[in-house]
């Protein structure tokens, strides 16, 4: 039986890793328990932030906001929206996916460097967090960053730990910058491209100063290439015009707006048209945009992996069923030799615990990694091997 | 005598200068090297001019071979090495130490890929921070952050300091346009970090690496996010009776909805400075101006212009004006974009670079000038308001004994005072020497300590750029 740590005060947390590090007993860190992705951790205690919640900071003109890392991302987007403000990063929820149930917390989306279709945009949370404290696995409290848009005083470990997973500390508050939400959203989707051209449709209108805002394209009968602009309901209106003409020569496209469009993105974000079975191991691949197409059609060729491409083209989401390794070689081997990263997100829970999940580090960035983590965790308790 | 101390050279690494020179010139060509104390001269400071110090030697390496041999040498041998890119540091960044090697990286300056449908550029580390836009501006793009400095300024000290600029409340700093580097470690090891991708395996390392202010590594070569073009650019002023009404109107157009491309602040001694160099037609009977950027295609400009007037109109603006052509816009910006080379026209100065949440503004503004009225000194305030980071000038005469120490005290106290109001030492010019001491005031021990440890961990002999960053006193090496 695994028992549950709930500190609720850094002072506490602090307390309990003191131990840890002093037992050199592992503990598996968890924010709501949503995202359960990387190798399992092997740990005789879980410590959740659930009991550290709540707003600290919330300055609608200064476009800030801190919370307590168990704060639930529902409470901090019901709170953003009612001074129509967002976190403009999209944070996927990876509930569908994985078939988790818990409460996403801002602690969660902060250590998974947690992004969405704006991405290729606005950046991901990385972009937009301004402040962290954590408590390091050797029991001690650390700030970085603050509450100001600019701020280069001392090393960045807001940027190092955002998407460290729980491996270089455990995040006790963050603070976000925050953008207005816009006033009105249109997509235009066009129909029938293969991937090759959707790509070429989504590069060259990423290259025209009119602000896109997601490009995604859903292979199928017929396939579907989204563009979503965003903003003032004039100005989306005449991008979308001038897009239209622009990308005449891929064909008509037709608008969709507002509610329907959220409606697709939402599903984009958290890898929906995916439409994972439960046997299929699940992989996010991070490459230059126009080697997805090229990405896509190998795992397709080599082991009939199905996929959509978000960021132009830069993202491909694939499910690949059969090989015992889940398609680990043919994807890293693919890789090696285009540059770039893959990440399994979904396998059994046997697979997850022999292949590594997150892209393997060359040797010379493998060193620096290790240094950095020993420095921060020398006892090596806080997740140990999530991240490989 | 400054107030800022360096620590006395190792006497080891000067007696043993010409064997260091000898190892050096074995690994370079003849030209890449600088030993002269003529030509030594040119490295002796950077835009922190009132610290000099002759380094031991100059090198100018033009490949990353080169970088890493000399590095791989110069850690065998114990001897420090400060990287420069063009030497515009504010903070001294780039100031060297009797014993150490300036490593300029100046001539390792080829655009080496341009990638339009990606969005990419790889360049070497010394292209100019301008030179990387011009490589792309015939192709419809550009790269977004873009300090004062930019026609001087590298990628190597912008990515070292973490720069930022004008524009950068709507497109982000040097960090959020990185997208890759090659780095080579004080061992000379040669390390990938970050590709062409939008993000990278593993840790953000990259985001480690921008800003560690040349303490980690030395880059050369980075692949750098570009973006199209806005369609157009126009800029608007606007000027207030007082800080107050112009702090508000900003909050408030923000508080709308709108992100402006830049909104910058300018106060009374500031603006009339400006205007006598750049003739920008900035309005001299008011306390309080704002350049206002938007961008976008006419009508898009128009619609945004006409939504920041009748938002401004509530605080009663003295001045309000739009830019009516290329000219009247560019004249605008240079007279901005030129504020430290017009105020050094004028007298010596500490330029301070200080960030606060943007609603304080009025506050910290009648504390800065309290604070420079005790020390008996002008201040003239240059500010991103969009974003908060501030850049009080502290004036002073250099020639009159004890003004660079007063002036020196008076940007101190200001530092403190924004970390005071939940504000920063520094929003984009990097600790340096210069705020080293200040560290104490933002973080405790046990902050910089863990930073600390991340030097040790990468250069544990502390030889890269090391009398920078942290406080003298408490160092492990």
């Amino acid at each position: 039986m695994t028992s549950i740590l709930l500190p609720d005060s850094e002072a506490e947390l602090e307390a309990i890793i003191a131990e840890a590090a002093a037992t050199a007993s592992p503990i598996a860190i968890h924010g709501g328990g949503s995202r359960d992705i990387g190798r399992p951790v092997q740990a005789a205690r879980v410590l959740s932030t659930q009991a550290m919640t709540g707003v600290t900071l919330y300055e609608p003109h200064e476009l800030v906001l801190s919370a307590r890392a168990g704060t639930p991302l529902a409470e901090i987007e019901a709170l953003l929206d009612q001074n129509r403000q967002r976190l403009a990063f999209e944070p996927i929820d990876y509930r569908p996916l994985l078939g988790t149930h818990g409460q996403p917390t801002i602690g969660g989306v902060t250590a998974s460097n947690a992004s969405g279709p704006r991405r290729i945009q606005a950046g991901a949370a990385r972009d937009h967090l301004i402040g962290i404290r954590a408590t390091t696995g050797r029991g001690e409290t650390i700030k970085s960053g603050g509450r100001v848009m600019k701020n280069v005083t001392g090393y960045d470990f807001v940027k190092l730990l955002a998407g460290s997973w729980g491996t270089l500390g455990v995040l006790t508050e963050v603070t976000y910058k925050l953008l207005p939400k816009a006033e009105t959203e249109t997509t235009l989707v066009f129909e029938g491209l293969d991937d090759i051209r959707a790509v070429e449709a989504m590069t060259t209108a990423l290259g025209t100063p009119f602000e896109i805002t997601g490009a995604a394209h859903l292979p199928g009968t017929p396939s579907q290439t989204l563009l979503r602009f965003e903003g003032f309901a004039n100005s989306c209106e005449y991008r979308t015009a001038r897009l239209r003409e622009l990308l005449a020569a891929f064909g008509d496209a037709e608008a969709v707006r507002d509610g329907a469009s959220a409606d697709l993105w939402r599903a984009i974000r958290d890898a929906g048209p995916l439409d994972a079975g439960e046997d299929e191991v699940v992989w996010r691949i991070s490459v230059k945009p126009t080697d997805g197409p090229a990405v896509a059609a190998r795992l397709h060729a080599e082991l009939g992996a199905r996929y959509f491409f978000d960021w132009s083209g830069g993202l491909v989401w694939a499910t690949i069923t059969g090989p015992t390794d889940g398609g680990a070689a043919s994807v890293r081997s693919l890789m090696a030799a285009l540059g770039g990263h893959a990440t399994m997100i979904r396998a059994p829970h046997g697979l997850r615990a022999s292949i590594a999940a997150f892209q393997p580090e060359a040797p010379a960035v493998k060193a620096i990694t290790r240094s950095i983590r020993e420095s921060f965790d020398p006892a090596g308790v806080l997740n140990p091997g999530r991240m490989g | 005598m400054s107030a800022i101390l360096m620590p006395k050279p190792d006497e080891r690494v000067l007696a043993r200068r010409d064997t260091i020179i000898a190892g050096l010139a074995a690994l370079l060509p003849p030209e890449a090297l600088i030993t002269s104390e003529d030509e030594r001269r040119a490295y002796e400071t950077d835009a922190l001019t009132a610290y000099r110090q002759m380094p031991l030697a100059v090198v100018l390496p033009q490949t990353t071979a080169q970088v890493a041999a000399i590095l791989a040498f110069l850690n065998a041998e114990g001897v420090k090495v400060v990287a420069r890119g063009a030497g515009t540091s504010l903070a001294g960044g780039a100031l060297p130490t009797a014993d150490a090697v300036v490593l300029g990286v100046s001539k390792m300056n080829r655009v080496l890929n341009v990638d339009i449908p990606n969005r990419t550029i790889r360049v070497e580390a010394g292209v100019t921070n301008l030179g990387v836009s011009a490589a792309v501006q015939h192709l419809g793009f550009f790269y977004a952050p873009d300090p004062s400095s930019q026609l001087a300024c590298t990628i190597a000290g912008n990515i070292g300091m973490n720069s930022g600029g004008a524009h950068c409340l709507k497109y982000g700093v040097t960090t959020n346009n990185v997208l890759g580097v090659k780095m080579v470690m004080i061992d000379g090891t040669i390390v990938e970090i970050g590709g062409e991708a939008l993000d990278a395996a593993g840790l953000d390392l990259l985001g480690l690496i921008v800003g560690s202010e040349g303490q980690i590594g030395v880059v050369t070569e980075a692949t750098l996010r570009i973006l199209p073009l806005a369609e157009g650019a126009r800029p608007m002023l606007m000027g207030f009776q007082s800080a107050e009404a112009c702090g508000a109107c900003v909050a408030a157009i923000i508080g709308s909805g709108i992100i402006p491309v830049a909104i910058e602040y300018m106060d009374r001694p500031a603006i009339r400075v400006c205007e006598a160099f750049a003739h920008a037609g900035y309005p001299l009977d008011v306390e309080a101006l704002l350049i206002i950027e938007v961008e976008g295609s006419e009508e898009e400009i128009a619609d945004l212009i006409s939504r920041i007037t009748a938002i401004a109109a509530e605080f009663n603006p003295s001045t309000l004006k739009v830019s009516q052509s290329e000219a009247e816009s560019a004249a605008i910006w240079k007279g901005r974009k030129s504020a430290f080379g017009a105020m050094g026209r004028i007298a010596d100065y500490m330029c301070m670079d200080g960030t606060i949440p943007t609603g304080q503004l009025p506050r910290v503004l009648t504390g800065i000038a309290d604070i420079c009225n005790g020390y008996g000194l002008e201040v003239a305030n240059i500010f991103h308001a969009g974003d908060g980071n501030l850049h009080p000038l502290v004036l002073f005469n250099a020639n009159k004994p004890g003004e660079l120490e007063k002036a020196e005290a008076a940007g101190a106290d200001i530092l403190k005072l924004c970390v005071e109001v939940g504000g920063c030492l520094t929003g984009e010019h990097g600790v340096g020497v210069e705020k080293r001491e200040l560290m104490v005031h933002q973080f405790n021990t046990i902050d910089l300590d863990q930073q600390m440890r991340i030097k040790t961990a990468l250069d544990p002999q502390w030889l890269l750029n090391p009398h920078k960053v942290f406080p003298l006193e408490g160092r492990p090496v």
